[in-house]
C-alpha cells in the first residue's frame, strides 16, 4: 500500500506522457512532481503561518473588545504582507559581540527543521509528501531542530536578554518532549505502527473511531500532547523563552528584519504543523464525523478540506489559550512537565498497553455498541 | 527504477533545500532593499539603553544542566520503546498479548523508578533546597 503522489499519479496515463517528457528518466521526474507539490505545500504553509500572525492579532483584538488590524486590504486582510515587506527592508544589525556565524545559522535551522515537518503531515489518507513508516519518529525528532534554533539563536546573540531566553527555551522544549513523545507512543501502540498512514487508517469510519475516543487513557493523551505541544512551540501561557515583559524579547532579543522574520514565520508554521499532527493523531486526520459518502468532490480534496478546517479549529484554540491564560514561572513551568505531564503521560501509556491486552485491541465504541 | 524508490526522502531533501534557498534568497533581497549604516552604539548587545557590562557567556544556573541529563534518560528511554509499540498490536493480535505487556510493563517500571529517584532527590524541584538534599543523603 502506497501512499504517496507519484505513485498516485503513476496509475494515470499522463503519468507516461510526463516521462517521455523528461526523456524517461523517472528519478528526474520524481523530483519535478515533488518539487512542485513542495512549492504548493511550503507556499500554503506560509501564507497559513503568515494569517496566524494575522488571526493571533484579530482574535486578541476580539477578546479585548478591540478593532485590531484593518487597514491594509479588506478587513486588514493583507496585515501580514505590509509586515513582511517592511521587514525585508529593515536594516540589518549584528551585535558585535555575537558569533557571526552561529547568529546566521540559527534562524536557518528553525525554518530548515520546521519546512522538514512538512514532508509527514497527512493533508488526506492519500496526499502525504512522504509516508514513512518511522513517520511520528521521524517528525519528533527533525522537529527538536527548532529547539536547537532557539538556543543556538539566545546564545549565538551573546546578549544577556538572550542568552536568559535561550537557555529557558531550550530546557522548556526538551522537558516537554517527553509528554509529547509518550502520547505519541500512546498512539502509536493503538495505531500498531509509526506510520501516518498506518495511524490514519485506523480513524476511518464514525467519530467512534477516532482514536481520542478510543479509550479513556487516550482521551486525557490528548490534552496531554495539547499541553505539551503548546508548551514546544512556545505558545502562551508557556511563552518564557521570549516572554516580553521579564525577557524584552528573549532569544530573538537580537535579530532585526527578516532574520526575525524567519523566526516568526517557523514558530506559525511550527504551530500549524503541531496541530495537525493532533488532528492526524487523535481526532481523525480527513475523516468526518459522521458517515455520509460526498460524491460531488473528490475523497482527496474533502479530506483536506476537513483536515485543514480541524487544524484551523485547533490553531484558534491555541490563540484562544494565549489571550486567556496568565503566563507560568520557570518552577511552576518545570513541575507541570516532570511532576504532572510526565507521570500522567506514563499513566496513559500503561492504560492505552493494558487496555489492548484486555479487550483484544478493541475500542471503547466496539464494547458498547458490539464489534463490527 | 519503480517511483516506490523515490518516496522515502527525496520529498524531505526538497522541502529542506526550499528552506534554504528561501533563506539565503531572503537575505539576498534584504541587502538590495535594506538601508547600511552601521554605528558602534547601534550594533551593541541590548540592554535597555545601559551599555553593557561583561560578556552573556559566563557560568549558568546548573539546574538547566541537571534537567538536560534528565531528558536524555528519557528521552533513550521513550526512543527504545518505540519499537515496542509499534509492534505491540501485532503481537496482542497473535495471541501473545500477555507477555508482551510483561515485558513492556517491565520496561516502563525502569522509567517509573528513573522518575521516582529524580522526584526523591528534589532534581525535579526547580529551586533545589538544601534541606531536601541534606534529608537524603543521610
Amino acid at each position: 500500500m502506497n501512499q504517496t503522489i507519484v505513485s498516485y499519479l503513476s496509475q494515470y496515463e499522463f503519468y507516461d506522457v510526463l516521462l517521455n517528457l523528461f526523456g524517461n528518466n523517472q528519478g528526474l521526474l520524481a523530483f519535478a512532481i515533488y518539487l512542485i507539490v513542495a512549492l504548493v505545500v511550503v507556499g500554503f504553509c506560509a501564507t497559513v503561518g503568515g494569517l496566524g500572525t494575522y488571526a493571533e492579532r484579530k482574535i486578541s483584538a476580539d477578546l479585548q473588545a478591540r478593532m485590531g488590524p484593518n487597514r491594509v486590504g479588506p478587513y486588514g486582510l493583507l496585515q501580514f504582507l505590509a509586515d513582511g515587506v517592511k521587514m525585508l527592508t529593515k536594516e540589518d544589525i549584528m551585535p558585535y559581540t555575537a558569533d557571526k556565524f552561529l547568529f546566521y545559522l540559527a534562524p536557518l535551522l528553525a525554518l530548515v527543521g520546521v519546512f522538514a515537518t512538512l514532508a509527514v503531515l497527512p493533508w488526506s489518507s492519500g496526499f502525504m509528501m512522504a509516508d514513512l513508516n518511522v513517520g511520528v519518529f521521524y517528525l519528533i525528532a527533525i522537529s527538536s531542530l527548532v529547539g536547537l534554533a532557539v538556543f543556538l539563536g539566545g546564545y549565538a546573540s551573546n546578549s544577556k536578554w538572550s542568552m536568559l531566553g535561550g537557555m529557558r527555551g531550550a530546557s522548556q522544549i526538551i522537558s516537554y518532549e517527553i509528554p509529547v513523545t509518550l502520547s505519541v507512543l500512546a498512539i502509536t501502540l493503538l495505531a500498531g505502527g509509526m506510520s501516518f498512514g498506518t495511524i490514519l487508517s485506523h480513524q476511518e469510519g464514525t467519530i467512534v473511531n477516532w482514536f481520542i475516543f478510543h479509550n479513556p487513557f487516550a482521551f486525557i493523551a490528548f490534552f496531554v500532547y495539547g499541553i505539551g505541544a503548546m508548551a514546544e512551540t512556545n505558545r502562551a501561557p508557556f511563552d518564557l523563552p521570549e516572554a516580553e515583559s521579564e525577557l524584552v524579547s528573549g532569544y530573538h532579543t537580537e535579530y532585526t528584519g527578516l532574520r526575525f522574520g524567519f523566526f516568526a514565520l517557523a514558530e506559525y508554521i511550527e504551530v500549524f504543523v503541531v496541530c495537525g499532527v493532533g488532528t492526524a493523531l487523535f481526532l481523525g486526520g480527513g475523516n468526518l464525523p459522521f458517515n455520509i459518502s460526498i460524491d460531488i468532490i473528490p475523497t482527496q480534496f474533502a479530506q483536506v478540506v476537513i483536515f485543514v478546517t480541524k487544524t484551523c479549529l485547533l490553531y484558534y484554540v491555541v490563540i484562544w489559550a494565549r489571550w486567556t491564560l496568565p503566563r507560568l514561572r520557570v518552577d511552576q513551568l518545570m513541575s507541570v512537565c516532570w511532576k504532572y505531564l510526565t507521570p500522567i503521560a506514563i499513566f496513559n501509556l500503561v492504560g492505552c498497553a493494558i487496555w489492548l491486552v484486555m479487550f483484544n485491541g478493541k475500542s471503547l465504541a466496539d464494547l458498547v455498541f458490539g464489534s463490527h | 527504477m519503480t517511483p516506490a524508490q523515490f518516496d522515502g526522502l527525496m520529498p524531505i531533501v526538497i522541502l529542506m533545500g526550499i528552506a534554504v534557498v528561501m533563506f539565503f534568497g531572503g537575505h539576498f533581497l534584504t541587502v538590495l532593499l535594506s538601508p547600511k549604516k552601521p554605528s558602534h552604539l547601534k550594533s551593541m548587545p541590548y540592554e535597555c539603553g545601559e551599555i553593557p557590562v561583561g560578556s552573556a557567556w559566563s557560568s549558568f544556573n546548573i539546574r538547566f544542566y541537571v534537567v538536560g541529563l534528565i531528558f536524555i534518560i528519557f528521552d533513550v528511554e521513550s526512543v527504545l520503546m518505540f519499537p515496542v509499540a509499534a509492534i505491540f498490536r501485532e503481537l496482542v493480535d497473535m495471541g501473545h498479548g500477555g507477555y508482551a505487556l510483561i515485558i513492556f510493563l517491565s520496561f516502563i517500571s525502569v522509567l517509573l523508578e528513573g522518575i521516582g529517584y529524580c522526584w526523591k532527590k528534589g532534581d525535579l524541584d526547580w529551586v533545589k533546597s538544601y534541606q531536601v538534599s541534606l534529608k537524603n543523603n543521610k
